[in-house]
């Protein structure tokens, strides 16, 4: 049972050799020396299905349209894997080409497996922001508000970093005399996660021990920029869940503007970066003094214009009271009947001269038809005596006859010595 | 100030503000109101003038209990 090398291709129509009869153990090892001699270590490319796993290790077999590959990848290989292995998945191992013995078939024994077409860092992530998104983490509505004016507030981030540097820059800068706790976190490489996670747990556990005056109103969490490994520790799961069971509101700053990861998705509030985060979680103080001095100015405005409203109603009104004032409607109406006496008397004055004027008018007229007037211009008026009636007519008197001729000034008593009748 | 949060204290004032523009208070009222605003001013003054700066770390102690330790004591790494 000890050859070197089993020679599987001897004919056994070598008449000098005896039939050689392999037990199964054997042609199965010549079997996988074969394969693993001849392949080694191998890249394949295939599509994952029929996957398990038993106790850590993975069991699925890699197949295309024509045939199929199974594989096995041990819990020492596969404890690295970022992303979730999930049947249909497109992928490409590495590993070594053998055989199994004890099932009789061969495999793949894989050392790297790697999705095809995209990163397997970037797979990950997609995997976890579904099934987080799924579980309802993102959701607006779970978002707490951020507090307008903090007077504690807890940065998790490396004392080592930019971050912290930039956040304490821009918090004085805007508001100097405010109290900020630092717990301490890595925020990348081994441990960082559960340290990221931990801390935040820290601040909570932290105010549940302090009245209300006296607790961290709002939380920053982040770090400066990186590559998509730095910032890898904030796109796991467990500070997810710290972040989004936390119940000190969370302000997500980690890298650049460009970078988003879970921690964004998931925190009450994304700021691009840390600086932008510390303007976010506290407002200007002088944009708070302008504020309030504008404010008290429109207080005092406010007062006064109302006492003046009401004062000038009081005002008004006093006035209409007066009005209504007994003694003064007295006064009024004293003032009133002299008015109208004035005036009484003097349209009486003004009927009279008028009455006068036609008066002297008339009088002027029969003034000037007064025979009277006449005997002005030299005529006179003769009068027989002793009847005392005025003679128009010559043939009424006789030679001899008195007559009395008035004249404008006097009169004259005549004899008649003479008449005509024409 | 820990009692009332500084937005609503402004909002508040904001309020004051609105009720004394309308004019349909009694003088009383007002009086009150004007009263009770310049007296959230002056908190507010109070709060934004009196804080005091401080940077803490947060540690735990050897009993596991949480202690806040001052910045230049643990010194920001260059």
């Amino acid at each position: 049972m000890s050859q070197a090398s089993p020679d599987l291709f001897a004919s056994s129509s070598n008449p000098s050799q005896a039939k050689h009869v392999y037990t199964v153990s054997e042609i199965t090892q010549g079997i996988k020396l074969i394969l693993e001699s001849t392949f080694g270590e191998v890249w394949v490319e295939g599509e994952v299905s029929n996957f398990g796993s038993k106790d850590g290790h993975f069991y699925f077999t890699l197949k295309d349209n024509l045939a199929i590959l199974p594989g096995v990848m041990f819990a020492r290989a596969n404890r690295e894997i970022k992303f979730k292995i999930e049947n249909g998945l497109k992928a490409i191992c590495f590993g070594k080409i053998s055989a199994y013995g004890p099932h009789g078939k061969y495999q793949i024994i894989v050392e790297k497996i790697e999705p095809k077409g995209i990163g397997s860092l970037q797979l990950a992530l997609e995997q976890l922001k579904e099934k987080l998104e799924k579980e309802g983490l993102f959701r607006a509505e779970h978002k707490r508000p951020i507090p307008y004016l903090p007077s504690r507030i807890g940065v998790v981030t490396s004392l080592s970093g930019a971050a912290v540097k930039d956040i304490l820059k821009v918090l004085d800068r805007r508001f100097s005399d405010i109290h900020i706790i630092i717990n301490p976190a890595q925020v990348q490489g081994e441990g960082a996660k559960e340290e990221i996670s931990g801390a935040i747990k820290d601040f909570n556990r932290f105010n549940e021990g302090l009245p209300y005056s006296q607790q961290i109103e709002v939380m920053i969490v982040g770090r400066g920029g990186g590559s998509m490994e730095d910032l890898w520790a904030f796109n796991e799961e467990v500070v997810a869940r710290a972040i989004y069971n936390s119940k000190i509101p969370v302000i997500s700053a980690v890298g650049h503007e460009r970078d988003t990861t879970i921690a964004d998705l998931v925190a009450d509030l994304r700021a691009a970066t840390p600086s932008v985060a510390a303007e976010l979680v506290i407002p200007k103080k002088e944009d708070l003094r302008e504020r309030l001095a504008g404010l008290f100015t429109d207080i005092k405005r406010s007062i006064l214009d109302f006492i003046k409203l009401r004062t000038s109603e009081l005002e008004a009104t006093q006035k209409k009271i007066a009005l209504l004032n007994p003694v003064v409607l007295i006064e009024q109406h004293k003032l009133r009947i002299a008015d109208l006496a004035r005036q009484i008397y003097i349209r009486a004055t003004h009927f009279l001269k008028l009455r006068q004027l036609e008066f002297n008018t008339a009088i002027g007229k029969l003034s000037s038809l007064s025979p009277l007037n006449i005997l002005g211009r030299g005529y006179s008026i003769t009068f027989k005596i002793p009847q005392d009636s005025i003679i128009k007519d010559a043939k009424f008197i006789k030679i001899g006859d008195t007559i009395k001729t008035k004249l404008h000034k006097g009169e004259i008593l005549s004899e008649v010595l003479n008449k005509s009748d024409q | 100030m820990a009692e009332i949060k500084f937005e609503e204290a402004l909002k508040k004032l904001e309020k004051i503000v609105e009720d004394l523009e309308k004019g349909d208070l009694s003088l009383d009222e007002a009086l009150k109101k004007y009263q009770e605003g310049i007296e959230i001013s002056r908190l507010c003054s109070q709060r934004l003038e009196s804080a005091k700066k401080k940077i803490d770390i947060l540690v735990k102690n050897k009993k596991g209990e949480f202690e806040l330790k001052p910045l230049d004591e643990a010194r920001i790494e260059e």
